[in-house]
């Protein structure tokens, strides 16, 4: 198992991302952006958290044209899988690999705390080691969190069971940290090998930091 | 050519620095306002002097880089 992460100038989370994946068993590899080709052993490829291009213009805006984003665009083509964390998400949505965009936090606070998760689909490899309804707790902290996307574009979420977590409290009751429309915190495209999301799992992992539950979650491509 | 592009949320995309903006301006008495929408302005120096060539390469900047046409609309004005 090879897990291959992006790093843009301004990613930040490359190396915790590094740390769970080793942690879990896995190859990893940190590929520069400048890089033309995804290494042809990937089995997972992340798009990691931060600030690339120091979020300047749009968050992921910039980003969306680095040099290895042609060779990410074609290996999501491919089938290849890709998870974008945070910042990482917001690339993809710029990049046209996920629908709708992530806006400021309705709050317009930067939100960095950990906040509780609903499953909504499991049908997945991302996350078919939890259960429909199961809550985690994973650390948020974002700026530009704000999940939008037209109305149509909204129905063909749930139409395709795209939508794959719900920020919630702790008993599972909708609460909407930044304004996401209906609360959403990470989708899926239609073909389901392009993930993304605003919390962090890479941040919990183990228990003495606050939660594990990221692991579950991580694992779930390990078996690919 | 100067060329200046506006770059908003779209109208029903719900402009959070907009509303917080008019609360502060509510705070401080001017009780007049009522919408307060901000977005950026980005003004390029273009080495054109075609307006029909400047406006068409503004267009595909916008598209592709400038606004995220998801939730931005954009407009161009071109500056003699």
């Amino acid at each position: 198992m090879k897990v291959t992460i992006l790093q843009f100038p301004g990613t930040n989370c490359e190396y915790d991302t590094q740390h769970a994946f080793k942690s879990l068993g896995a190859d990893t590899e940190i590929l520069w952006h400048k890089a033309e080709a995804v290494p042809s052993d990937t089995d997972l490829l992340v798009v990691a958290g931060g600030f690339s291009y120091g979020d300047y213009l749009r968050s992921g805006a910039i980003a969306k044209f680095s040099p290895v984003m042609r060779a990410v665009k074609k290996y999501a083509e491919d089938g290849g899988k890709i998870l974008g964390i945070c910042n990482g998400f917001q690339v993809l949505t710029e990049a046209g690999l996920l629908p709708g965009a992530l806006k400021r936090n309705e709050t317009l606070h930067f939100i960095s705390k950990y906040h509780h998760l609903k499953v909504i689909n499991n049908e997945n490899i991302f996350l078919e080691r939890l259960q429909e309804d199961d809550i985690v707790n994973i650390p948020i902290a974002h700026h530009d969190g704000n999940y939008y996307i037209d109305e149509s574009g909204l129905k063909e979420l749930y139409e395709n069971n795209q939508i794959l977590l719900k920020y919630c409290d702790e008993n599972g009751n909708e609460k909407n940290p930044n304004g996401s429309i209906d609360a959403i915190a990470g989708i899926c495209n239609k073909e389901r090998n392009v993930f993304g999301l605003m919390p962090h799992p890479e941040r919990a992992m183990e228990t003495i930091l606050g939660s594990d539950d990221g692991i579950k979650m991580l694992q779930g491509f390990l078996n690919a | 050519m100067k060329v200046v592009v506006n770059v908003f949320l779209k109208a029903g995309v719900l402009d959070s620095q907009g509303k917080a903006v008019h609360h502060a301006l509510e705070s401080i008495h001017f009780n007049n306002v009522s919408d307060v929408r901000v977005g950026k302005q980005i003004v390029l120096k273009l080495d054109e002097s075609d307006e029909k060539k400047a406006m068409e390469d503004t267009t595909r900047m916008c598209e592709d880089l400038l606004a995220n046409t998801v939730i931005e609309d954009y407009t161009i004005e071109i500056v003699k």
